[in-house]
């Protein structure tokens, strides 16, 4: 569209512009801006290309191998035993439990306590920004420093935790072994998991919430609604779609949980707490086993992908309804 | 009536600000405890009952973490790597969206469309190849490595995102400018670049961080202790020290506050950006 009024704009002349021979130069002119345009692309989408979308190609194609990191050495082609391997590791099936486990703690508990947050912080409210930076402290502290923090809250003879819930509340009878067991470690992962994730989903909601009109809410007040009716009815159908939203960005989020876990237990004792990004890493870079390790990432992304597409479909059907 | 409504606003108010309060507390208390910890001498650490406001508060973590541990190479690594990953990254987008957002030309959608693939698959799930491939570049053990490594991982999201923020800048103040002859570039540089200096500086600060705190990659590829980055330097070090937490911790405080300094300065940049889904969960 643009394109066909282009050259009609350019044979009238501008201010003082001589076109010496308008037709020849409506057309190049157009032949230089896809010229342009293809200049303007290279630099960037030639290292895209190289580094992110060659490596997705990649990635499948090493799952089917033994992959050798001897140069020279030629790998042998396993089909798709690699994939069938998994199917029979015990470990690989914990890891799957393991993150399924850490999804179910942390998305849910994201999401109410992010949503509650950002009500409360909704409307006039004195030091509001202040409240905002303290929760949104830790969503900007690294993935390094905040596991490793939980790690030394959450030490047995010695942590902060156990002295809460032990010496001081008398909720537990003795220093729980927090890090030492599958359990309570994944509990310990989980509350580092909502600990960090809270002022992300909290921001995100809190902008939905401040484009919900105001008359609306006036209107429901005046009708005799209490904040709770009000919310239920006027803010929750509102957010809808910024909750599956965020739904989804948390549950892909929970399944690439790899720092916390890999510096907190680094999947142990015993691969008891191996989460699927451990357990792809461990067998790669400490066992060196490329193949295998790519056949796991690659189950991953058909796990990510496919509930997410669910997801999808599950927000969209009540609105397509009503 | 009246009274009653006034009462009530009031309770509820009072009820929200308690309620938050709480919140704020468990959100920092943990940030309070490891400012404390890197203030205590290293005997002191595992103190029971454990203290928030140390007995003999010393800077000794913080001198032996920036000079004898080598943590000011380590800054300077993270600066050097953030820094020129930002420039190059927010630059290299920069032009590709305003190829896509001003331009038609055969491939379009199709580029474009790549782009998005890019955007989906997360970065984890390339490491093995992405390392395959940084071992025939000779990219493994370098700086190198990490920047060229994380400008590629960050083109898509900064390029889609400026991408529609160009498409909001009315077309007739191009439309003027080409009538006075200008060419793209001159278009590029005098006129998108300046009006989009908001869009520019939140994409330009979601990469700085996503530079600055990067953890997998540069523990993958970097071995040589002198081309550590702060992430792996303070991962490695805790793992060799086991129990010196108060080292731990200043060094992680060292890593942290020009983060914070950063948040507060560009707080806007930041809302704008997480809710214009800049910040993965």
């Amino acid at each position: 569209m643009a394109v066909s009024t282009g050259p009609t704009k350019v044979s009238t002349p501008g201010r003082g512009a001589s076109t010496p021979r308008p037709g020849v130069l409506a057309l190049g002119r157009r032949r230089r801006e896809v010229l342009a345009a293809y200049a303007f692309l290279a630099p960037g989408f030639l290292l895209f290309a190289v580094v992110v979308l060659y490596p997705i190609a990649r990635a499948f194609q090493i799952s089917l191998y033994d992959w050798s990191l001897v140069p020279g050495a030629a790998s042998d082609f396993l089909g798709l035993h690699n994939y069938g391997r998994a199917l029979n590791d015990p470990v690989f099936w914990r890891a799957l439990v393991n993150t399924g486990f850490y999804m179910a703690v942390t998305v849910p508990a994201q999401i109410a306590l992010g949503l509650a947050t950002a009500v409360l912080l909704d409307g006039r409210m004195p030091a509001r920004a202040l409240f905002r930076t303290f929760y949104y402290l830790p969503v900007i502290t690294s993935w390094v420093v905040v596991s490793l923090l939980f790690r030394y809250l959450f030490l047995t003879d010695s942590g902060l935790v156990n002295w809460v819930l032990h010496d001081v509340t008398h909720v537990t009878s003795h220093n729980v072994d927090w890090l030492g067991e599958r359990w309570t470690a994944l509990l310990a992962l989980g509350a580092l998991g909502v600990w960090k994730g809270i002022g992300w989903s909290m921001v995100i909601f809190l902008a939905a919430l401040q484009s919900v009109p105001r008359d609306l809410h006036e209107a429901a007040a005046v009708d005799g609604a209490g904040p709770w009716h009000r919310f239920r009815a006027v803010s929750l159908p509102a957010l809808r779609p910024v909750i599956a939203f965020v739904t989804v960005m948390l549950v892909i989020g929970s399944f690439n949980v790899f720092i916390s876990v890999f510096l907190i237990t680094n999947g142990g004792p015993l691969d008891q707490t191996q989460v699927l990004l451990t357990y792809m890493y461990r067998q790669a870079f400490t066992f060196l086993d490329f193949g295998y390790g790519s056949a796991l990432s690659f189950v991953l992304t058909l796990i990510v992908l496919v509930l997410s597409l669910v997801q999808l479909r599950l927000f969209r059907r009540p609105e397509a309804r009503g | 009536m009246v009274v009653g409504g006034i009462h009530r606003t009031r309770a509820l108010l009072f009820s929200r600000t308690a309620l938050l309060t709480a919140g704020a507390v468990l959100m920092t208390v943990p940030f309070a405890y490891m400012l404390s910890t890197s203030l205590k001498p290293d005997r002191l650490v595992l103190e029971v009952p454990p203290r928030f406001l140390p007995e003999h508060p010393t800077t000794a973590n913080y001198t032996g973490a920036w000079t004898s541990n080598d943590f000011g190479h380590y800054f300077l690594n993270s600066v050097v790597v953030a820094a020129l990953t930002t420039v190059v990254a927010v630059s290299l987008s920069a032009m590709m969206a305003f190829a896509f957002a001003r331009f038609r030309f055969p491939g379009r959608r199709l580029l474009f469309g790549l782009l998005l693939i890019g955007l989906m698959v997360p970065a984890i799930m390339l490491l093995i190849p992405q390392f395959l491939l940084a071992k025939k570049l000779m990219l493994l053990d370098s700086l190198a490595g990490l920047v060229v490594f994380y400008t590629g991982g960050n083109l898509a999201l900064n390029t889609f995102l400026l991408r529609s923020f160009f498409q909001d800048i009315p077309f007739e103040l191009e439309e003027a400018m080409i009538v006075d002859g200008a060419g793209p570039w001159s278009r590029f540089r005098r006129l998108i670049l300046p009006l989009s200096r908001p869009a520019l500086a939140t994409v330009g600060i979601f990469t700085f961080l996503a530079s600055w705190d990067e953890f997998a990659w540069a523990l993958t590829i970097i071995n040589d202790p002198g081309k550590r980055t702060l992430p792996i330097a303070i991962a490695l070090f805790q793992g060799q020290h086991a129990t010196s937490w108060g080292l731990v911790f200043a060094a992680s405080v060292i890593a942290v506050v020009p983060v914070i300094a950063i948040f507060v300065a560009f707080q806007r940049q930041f809302v704008s950006g997480i809710t214009s889904g800049a910040l993965k969960g």
